[in-house]
């Protein structure tokens, strides 16, 4: 054993394909214990009252560093963030102002698209009042609106009309954000501050506030059309893929094994059954099938596993391994274990099978991207789970929604990186244990 | 041998021919190779035969049926008067648990991906009836009595991890692991170097003789028969041609191919270099198409023509033990 991880070191693609995998198994981990199973089902499947705080279809953050031209990061701030003060003057009367200062640091050279306050607010028969104010860096106080609240109440800058009139500019947030002094739209850099005073005319009436600004870009990954996080199925994904890749690889690999090593031991009836069996299921298109039972049965990943095995266990490894079980099965210890009376079953399982361990372990991690790539190319034609968060499908949804004719190539790209990481990791470390496991391929 | 001896025999063959059908196009019977053809032995406990031939006489044909892994075509084999093919499966699987197989290649006998413990605790799981415990204290006599030592240094041991001589040592213990009474040995030091031969050959008659073992011996190696048998059976083209005890079989050979066998054993010795050993022409005949008569006539140089090319010869007691088949000896 010690020889083995000795031999190991030998190999610069077994650390490369190492530090790969133990960091796809991290972020599966990660991505398990943080975001549980049902949450992560239940962020996926969306909706506005989850991603409001997102802008749909924006870049990751991480795009600034590579540009000159920095753009909006989107932020969301509550009256629990750090800096964001509240302050409640009540009267003797029960009337009580609650002022709210949201200051928020603002250095980037793109506008925001979209500049928006999140009310709640609980009244029993008089409505509150609120009075929106913007403070931009230069000290010029903007009053944007005032208006009675109900229960919850959305403001967003960008529809309001009366704005739109008093700023003489169809485009709100460029003409608070920008420059006065610079001819072009510049936005003004700075600390800008949101003042929001509330007035509330009964005793239990309270109100609170979310400001949300959706720039151009949102998170380390990006988000999609539906305003949907991508991080939930980048991280999501790859426990997802390597659970498919293992299960798949391991179920074939073994079962094949076995049903080879039946087939080559008995002969007769058997082993010319498996063979037919083999063959007609050689010819059998193996997408085109997986996409009548997608498309016709079902599209649980569960299903769709299960039919990726079935179909692959009768593949072409049995009749290799068979070529090299009806070898072994002449070797004298077999003789030998049948002179002491070693069942069937005892000399398929303890006596060929083992020998073929060593071929078969490399072959088992090279075939793992395989599967990973099929639940993949299932998603990306439209028939993954549909209630997982895959890679596959993110391809899929950018695909869907043409992410390269607008330019969005982080959509496609970022789940592509991921499978491809996977695929070179487990590839770079079958074909080294390969070489490991059978030297003579070392010489060519 | 048949009247020398009141103990009833360990192991008797009788008339057994094994005979492989030939076919075409996976059916379509053209015949049977007769690699035995009508073989008849005895053996009693305590007693060694060794069986000497060329390659492809049927020597391994003739192990492998009475290892009951061949069925035979007529005739069988009967351990303590019973037929080891009665019942099937069950007779088959109650007569090897007394048989121990001891084979030729150490190197391919043993499963690489076992250790020294696991093989030999292999057969003792098979055969049932042992607890860890039980297990533990007959490997570990059992290695004692094929004299590997340090025992506990070799228990983890992988095949590739020792020499020749301890692999087969190993091959030994598994055979006698069963306490068998009945040794059956493959060419068993063919393949080792000829440093450890006769070690291995003392080793194995040793213990054929502290158990009073039945050993069937193997060989086409006349020279290291003297170690060991009480008896040589000469076989020839899927017969037995004569039987003899050993002592007399050396000095008294009486079968033309057993003098031919026995005059081309090489002994390292100066004088053979000057001496002109007659061996004979050709090559052993087709097993599909036997040469009619006595099997050897083509070869042999006092072939009676007429007589020994057209009829079997008989099977003549020239003693109550020693027996041949060839016609040179029937008028007496």
């Amino acid at each position: 054993m010690n020889n083995f991880f000795h031999e190991l070191r030998k190999y610069p693609s077994v650390i490369a394909s190492l530090i790969l995998i133990s960091f796809l198994i991290g972020v599966s981990i990660y991505a398990i214990t943080t975001i549980p199973y049902e949450e992560a089902k239940r962020l996926w499947r969306g909706g506005e009252e989850i991603w409001y705080t997102n802008p749909r279809q924006a870049a990751p953050e991480w795009i600034n560093w590579f540009s000159k031209n920095k753009q909006a990061v989107s932020f969301s701030l509550r009256t629990t963030n750090p800096g964001v003060s509240r302050t409640i003057l009540t009267e003797e009367n029960g009337n009580s102002e609650i002022i709210f200062s949201i200051p928020f640091d603002y250095q980037y050279d793109s506008f925001p698209q979209e500049l928006m306050i999140y009310f709640s607010s609980t009244f029993t028969a008089k409505q509150p009042y609120a009075d929106v104010t913007l403070i931009t860096p230069d000290g010029r106080e903007i009053h944007l609106n005032n208006f009675a609240l109900i229960n919850r109440q959305t403001y967003r800058l960008s529809q309001d009309d009366r704005l739109t009139r008093w700023l003489r500019n169809d485009n709100v947030l460029q003409a608070l954000f920008r420059d006065p002094q610079v001819e072009t739209p510049t936005p003004l850099k700075g600390s800008y501050s949101v003042v929001i005073s509330a007035y509330t005319f009964e005793a239990n009436s309270t109100v609170d506030v979310e400001l949300v600004m959706h720039g151009t870009l949102a998170g380390w990954a990006g988000t999609d059309h539906l305003r949907r996080d991508l991080s939930v199925a980048l991280l999501w994904g790859t426990p997802i893929a390597l659970a498919f890749g293992l299960l798949a690889a391991l179920g074939t690999t073994f079962t094949t094994m076995v049903i080879a090593a039946i087939g080559a031991w008995y002969r007769g009836w058997l082993d010319e059954l498996i063979q037919r069996v083999t063959e007609i299921n050689l010819v059998l298109p193996f997408l085109p099938l997986l996409l009548m039972i997608g498309t016709f049965h079902s599209r649980s990943i569960w299903v769709i596993l299960g039919a990726t095995i079935l179909l692959n266990i009768f593949g072409g490894a049995i009749k290799t391994n068979r070529a090299i079980f009806l070898q072994i099965k002449e070797s004298p210890y077999i003789e030998a274990a049948r002179v002491y009376n070693a069942s069937d079953i005892r000399i398929i399982l303890r006596y060929l099978t083992p020998r073929l361990i060593p071929t078969l372990i490399p072959q088992l991690v090279t075939l793992i991207p395989t599967y990973v790539f099929i639940e993949a190319s299932l998603a990306v034609l439209g028939l993954g789970d549909p209630e997982l968060p895959t890679w596959g499908k993110v391809i899929n949804d950018a695909f869907v929604n043409s992410a390269p004719y607008q330019g969005l190539y982080y959509w496609m790209l970022e789940p592509a990186v991921m499978l491809i990481i996977t695929s070179l990791a487990f590839a770079m470390l079958g074909f080294s244990l390969d070489r490991i496991f059978n030297p003579r391929l070392r010489q060519i | 041998m048949e009247t020398s001896n009141a103990t009833p025999p360990t192991l008797s063959i009788r008339d057994l021919r094994v005979w492989f059908e030939l076919r075409r196009w996976g059916f379509g019977h053209v015949g049977d190779v007769r690699a035995v053809d009508g073989i008849s032995f005895e053996i009693r406990p305590g007693e060694a035969a060794a069986v000497v031939g060329e390659s492809g006489c049927g020597k391994s044909s003739l192990m492998k049926t009475i290892l009951g892994l061949y069925k035979p075509r007529t005739g069988s084999v009967y351990f303590s008067g019973e037929d080891i093919h009665a019942q099937g499966r069950k007779s088959i699987h109650a007569y090897r648990a007394n048989v121990g197989y001891v084979q030729q290649d150490p190197f391919a006998a043993l499963p690489a991906f076992m250790n020294v413990w696991q093989i030999l605790e292999e057969p003792l799981i098979i055969a049932g009836g042992h607890n860890k415990a039980n297990r533990q204290d007959r490997i570990r006599q059992v290695l004692e009595e094929v004299k590997i030592h340090p025992i506990e240094d070799f228990l983890p041991k992988y095949p590739h991890m020792l020499s020749g001589g301890q692999l087969q040592r190993i091959v030994i213990a598994r055979a006698m692991i069963l306490k068998p009474r009945v040794i059956i040995a493959d060419e068993p030091v063919s393949m080792l170097d000829a440093s450890v031969r006769v070690e291995i050959l003392r080793l194995l008659r040793g213990l054929q003789q502290s158990h009073n073992l039945s050993f069937i011996y193997i060989t086409h190696d006349l020279s290291t028969v003297k170690y060991f048998s009480e008896y040589i059976f000469v076989m020839y083209a899927g017969k037995l041609v004569e039987k003899a005890p050993i002592g007399r079989m050396l000095r008294n050979s009486s079968h033309p191919y057993t003098q031919a066998l026995l005059s081309a054993t090489s002994d390292p010795e100066a004088m053979n270099a000057r001496v002109y050993k007659e061996v004979p022409s050709g090559e052993p005949p087709s097993l599909v198409n036997p040469p009619p008569g006595c099997r050897f006539h083509p070869r042999c140089s006092k072939c009676i023509h007429g007589l020994c090319d057209v009829q079997d010869p008989p099977e003549i007691h020239l003693t109550p033990q020693h027996q041949v088949a060839c016609w040179l000896y029937s008028q007496r």
